[in-house]
C-alpha cells in the first residue's frame, strides 16, 4: 500500500509516479509531486521515477484559472 | 463624419503621475435629468492613498462618500467609479493595465466591483486622473470624452441612433476621435450595449485598438450590472484619449527594479508557458477538459461535473479556432497574452447574420457557462453567443448560469412553452437558446425581460407569474447575494463553498479558488485550515484590485522550481511572484512594504467593503446564502451518477446508507452538509475578525485603522453582544 494525498492505494512492483497520476486521473499540468517529503524534480521524470512500497506521496495541484 | 453637439466642455491642466499617482480624481455630474452638467477635479488625500491604495479601494471610498444608506442603484446619486491603481500603466511587468469599476449593483443591491483589461485606466491616469467618478443622470444620451492630450473634457450629445451595441459604438468612437489609423491605439472606449436597457446583467466593454487586426477589441467588466448603471445614466460611452505612453509614465521611483523584475517574468513565460498553462496559445480555455476530468465542469445547471461530449469543447477545439502567433496582451507588456481572438468568424444568426467579425475569447468561464452548463457542446455556437453577449452588453457568466437555471426549470416543467414565448428551452436546444439571447437584447417579450432581471428575481417572478414551485427553484438556483455563480462546481469542496458563498459580492471565483487545495490535495483538513485559506487568498487576491494588476501572471505561470522549492500551501502562494509584487509596488511608489503588508492593505479594504454592504442594508449572515445545489445533489439522477461515492460520503458522516432510498440519502447528505456549512461560516467569520453575524468587530476596524466616526457609529448600531464569539 502507498498513500496518495492521504488516501491508501495498492502498490505494485515497478510502480512509477506516472502510474499514480494515471490511476487517479490527475491530468492537470501544474502539479508538484513529493515522495516521502522529497520533490520529484521534473515532469519528464514521472515515467521513470519509482514509488517504493509504503511511500507517502503528495500530488499537489496548483491553483489556476479565473 | 457628422460631429456631435457639445453640451458642456471644460479645460484642465493634466497632472503627471508621480510615484504611481496623479493625486487628482475627476468627478463628472450629469445632473438629475435636467442637463446640469458639472466637472470637478478633486484632490486625493494622504489618508486615501495610505488606507485605500487605489483601484477598487479608491472606488469604494469615493462611492461611500457619494451615496447614503437609502441610495438605490438607479438613483442619480449612485456612481460608477473607475480607477486603476498605482501600478496600473507600467509596461515592464505583465498584466499591469487592469481597471476596476465600483458601483451599487442592480443585481445585488449592494456594492460591486468588476475588473477589465483594455487601455482605459492607464490612459485615464496619464490624462491626469487616479479615478473617474460618474454621478447623476443625463437628460439626453451622451458620450463623455476625456482628452488628456489637450486637457479637455467634453459632454457630447450622442449621434449614434441605430445600432447602439458595443462593437458598433466602439469602432465608431475610435474612428471619430482618432486623427488617423495610427492614433486609434491612443483611445479607449467604455460602452455597454442595447440589452443594458432591459437586463440587470449589463456589462461594461472596455476597448483597446488592435493595430494588427485593425479592429477595436473589447474586454469586459462583466459582472454585477455596471453596464446597466451606465445605461441608466444615459451614457452611451466614455472615451479617453492620451498619446503619450511610456514605461515611465507612472513616474516610478525605480525603473531599474521594474525592468529587472519584469524581465525575469517575461523569461519564465517564454520558457515555461508551453509546458504549464499554455495561456499564450489557448488562454484560460485550457481548463475545459481539466475541469471535466476532476468532476468540476458545470453541466446542466451544475447537476453534473463531466459530460461524454467533452471532446467537442476540448481546448484543442478552441486553440484551432483562435488566431495564433499574435501578441494578444490586453495592455502593453503583457507577454502572457491570453486575450485570444478568432480569425474572421461568420455569424449564423441575429442582426449581423452573415457578417464576419473578430470574436474576443471565449475564456473558460464563457466556454463553460455558454457551453456545458446549458448543455451545448459546440464551440462555434459558444463563440457566436459570446460575440452577441458582448455586443449586446450582457455578462456572459450570469447569462450562462441564468440560462442554465431556465433550462432546468423548463425541463422540470416549472415553466412551459406558453410562458417562454414559444421557445423550447431544454438543455442543448441551441436555436431556441440563441433566440432567447437575441430577444433579451431587444426586451422583446415578457419572458425575455423576466430572465434578464437575473436568477434571484426569476425565482420570484416564475413563482408569481407562472406558478413555478419556489422551493424547488431555491434548491437549484446557483446564486448567492443575487449574483449568479461562476463556472465551477463546488459541491465537493467545503472550502470552495466559502470561496463562492462567503464572499463580499457573491459567488465569483476572484476571491478564492480552493477546490484543488481542499478536495484533491487534501491540504485543508480542518475548518480552521479552510478558514485560514479563506482569509489569506481573498485578501491576497484583493490586492491586485487595489494596484491595477491582472491576477493571471501570479499563478498561471510559475518559476520552474516553484514546485520543488516550496511545498503545499506555500507553493500555491508562488512566493517568488509575491516577492515580485512587493518589489514592483515599492519600485513604483517608493515605499517599502513587505509581503505581510500586502495582506494588511487588502484586509483594510475587504472589511471596509463588508461594512459598506452593512450600511446598504446587507452584509449580515443571512445575506451569505448558499443553495442546496451548491452543497450536494438535489435530485436522484445527480446521486445516481456516483452512487458509491455519495454512499461513502454518508458513511464518513456517520450515516449508514443501506436500506435507505436515494431520496432519503439525499436528504441526509444535505442535512449533514448544511451543518458543515454553518460550521464553516463560524470558522471563517472568526478568522476574519467578524462576529457571528458576519459583521467586522470594533477591534478589527481599529486594528486596521478604518475606525472612522461613521464606520464606528454604524458598527455600534449593529454589533450585538449575543453575536460575539
Ligand atoms: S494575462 Fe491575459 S487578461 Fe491578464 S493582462 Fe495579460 S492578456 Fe490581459
Amino acid at each position: 500500500m502507498i498513500k496518495v494525498n492521504g488516501e491508501e492505494i495498492p502498490w505494485h512492483e515497478g510502480m512509477t509516479v506516472q502510474n499514480i497520476l494515471d490511476a487517479k486521473n490527475f491530468t492537470f499540468r501544474m502539479i508538484s509531486v513529493w515522495i516521502n517529503e522529497n520533490p520529484v524534480e521534473r515532469r519528464e521524470n514521472y515515467n521513470s521515477t519509482p514509488v517504493p512500497d509504503g511511500a507517502e506521496v503528495e500530488v499537489v495541484h496548483m491553483m489556476s484559472g479565473g | 463624419m457628422e460631429r456631435m453637439k457639445v453640451l458642456a466642455e471644460w479645460s484642465y491642466t493634466p497632472v503627471q503621475s508621480r510615484l504611481g499617482y496623479t493625486r487628482e480624481t475627476i468627478w463628472l455630474g450629469l445632473g438629475k435629468g435636467d442637463g446640469d452638467y458639472r466637472f470637478e477635479k478633486r484632490p486625493v488625500s494622504d489618508d486615501m492613498i495610505d488606507k485605500f491604495i487605489g483601484g477598487r479601494g479608491f472606488g469604494l471610498r469615493l462611492l461611500w462618500d457619494a451615496v447614503t444608506p437609502d441610495t438605490k442603484w438607479n438613483d442619480p446619486e449612485n456612481e460608477i467609479v473607475i480607477s486603476g491603481g498605482p501600478i496600473c500603466g507600467i509596461t515592464q511587468y505583465p498584466g499591469a493595465g487592469k481597471c476596476y469599476s465600483v458601483f451599487l449593483s442592480p443585481l445585488t443591491e449592494q456594492t460591486y466591483n468588476s475588473n477589465a483589461g483594455g487601455y482605459f485606466a492607464p490612459l485615464l491616469k496619464f490624462s491626469g486622473f487616479d479615478a473617474l467618478e460618474l454621478q447623476g443622470k443625463s437628460n439626453v444620451e451622451v458620450v463623455i470624452f476625456i482628452d488628456g492630450d489637450n486637457g479637455r473634457v467634453q459632454i457630447l450629445e450622442s449621434n449614434i441612433k441605430d445600432d447602439k451595441n458595443a462593437y458598433t459604438v466602439t469602432e465608431y468612437l475610435h474612428e471619430y476621435f482618432a486623427e488617423d489609423e495610427k492614433d486609434k491605439k491612443n483611445i479607449s472606449v467604455v460602452s455597454s450595449g442595447e440589452a443594458a436597457a432591459y437586463t440587470y446583467w449589463g456589462c461594461m466593454n472596455f476597448s483597446f485598438y488592435d493595430p494588427r487586426r485593425k479592429v477595436a477589441r473589447l474586454k469586459q467588466a462583466g459582472r454585477g450590472g455596471g453596464g446597466t448603471v451606465l445605461h441608466d445614466k444615459n451614457v452611451l460611452a466614455l472615451v479617453v484619449k492620451m498619446s503619450h505612453v511610456s514605461g515611465t509614465s507612472t513616474g516610478p521611483a525605480d525603473t531599474t527594479t521594474l525592468s529587472r523584475v519584469g524581465s525575469k517574468l517575461h523569461k519564465e513565460i517564454r520558457d515555461f508557458d508551453d509546458v504549464q498553462c499554455r495561456m499564450r496559445t489557448v488562454g484560460t480555455a485550457h481548463l475545459n477538459e481539466i475541469m471535466n476530468d476532476y468532476d468540476l465542469l458545470p453541466v446542466h445547471n451544475y447537476k453534473f461535473g463531466r459530460h461524454k461530449d467533452i471532446a467537442n469543447i476540448h481546448s484543442d477545439e478552441y486553440t484551432k479556432r483562435f488566431a495564433q502567433g499574435m501578441p494578444d496582451g490586453c495592455w502593453y507588456g503583457c507577454s502572457l497574452s491570453c486575450a485570444k481572438a478568432t480569425p474572421p468568424f461568420r455569424l449564423a444568426t441575429g442582426p449581423w447574420k452573415g457578417r464576419e467579425v473578430i470574436v474576443d475569447g471565449p475564456e473558460y468561464e464563457t466556454a463553460a457557462g455558454l457551453g456545458s452548463n446549458i448543455g451545448v457542446f459546440d464551440p462555434e455556437w459558444t463563440i457566436e453567443a459570446n460575440f452577441y453577449a458582448d455586443h449586446y452588453g450582457i455578462d456572459t457568466i450570469s447569462l450562462g448560469t441564468g440560462i442554465a437555471f431556465v433550462c432546468e426549470c423548463y425541463g422540470l416543467g416549472l415553466i412551459t412553452r406558453e410562458n417562454t414565448g414559444g421557445l423550447e428551452l431544454n438543455f442543448g436546444n441551441k436555436a431556441d437558446i440563441m433566440e432567447l439571447i437575441h430577444r433579451m437584447a431587444l426586451g422583446a417579450d415578457e419572458f425575455s425581460r423576466t430572465v434578464a432581471l437575473g436568477t434571484r428575481r426569476m425565482k420570484k417572478l416564475f413563482a408569481e407569474k407562472y406558478g413555478a414551485d419556489r422551493r424547488v427553484m431555491e434548491d437549484i438556483a446557483m446564486e448567492g447575494q443575487g449574483l449568479e455563480a461562476s463556472e465551477y462546481r463546488c459541491q465537493e469542496s467545503i472550502a470552495q463553498w466559502g470561496g463562492y458563498f462567503l464572499t463580499l459580492k457573491g459567488p465569483q471565483h476572484d476571491e478564492a479558488w480552493l477546490i484543488f487545495m481542499d478536495m484533491v490535495n487534501k491540504q485543508l483538513p480542518t475548518f480552521e485550515d479552510k478558514a485560514e485559506a479563506l482569509f489569506y487568498f481573498p485578501n491576497f487576491r484583493l490586492w491586485f484590485s487595489l494596484v491595477g494588476l491582472c491576477k493571471l501572471p501570479w499563478n498561471d505561470i510559475e518559476p520552474e522550481d516553484n514546485h520543488t522549492k516550496y511545498k503545499g500551501i506555500d507553493a500555491a502562494k508562488v512566493p517568488e511572484h509575491v516577492q515580485n509584487y512587493v518589489d514592483i509596488y515599492n519600485a513604483v511608489t517608493g515605499k517599502n512594504v513587505t509581503k505581510d503588508d500586502l495582506i494588511t492593505m487588502s484586509e483594510r479594504v475587504y472589511n471596509f467593503e463588508r461594512i459598506f454592504n452593512l450600511r446598504m442594508g446587507k452584509g449580515k449572515r443571512t445575506d451569505h446564502n448558499c443553495p442546496n445545489r451548491g452543497l450536494g445533489p438535489v435530485f436522484e439522477d445527480e446521486w445516481n451518477v456516483r452512487p458509491e461515492y455519495f454512499d461513502g460520503k454518508l458513511k464518513e458522516a456517520g450515516v449508514e446508507p443501506d436500506g435507505m432510498n436515494v431520496r432519503e440519502k439525499i436528504a441526509k447528505l444535505q442535512e449533514y452538509r448544511r451543518g458543515q456549512w454553518e460550521h464553516l461560516v463560524d470558522a471563517v467569520y472568526k478568522r476574519r475578525g467578524w462576529n457571528r453575524n458576519g459583521i467586522p468587530t470594533l477591534e478589527t476596524v481599529r486594528r486596521l485603522g478604518i475606525d472612522y466616526p461613521d464606520v464606528v457609529e454604524l458598527l455600534e448600531k449593529n454589533l450585538k453582544p449575543e453575536d460575539a464569539f
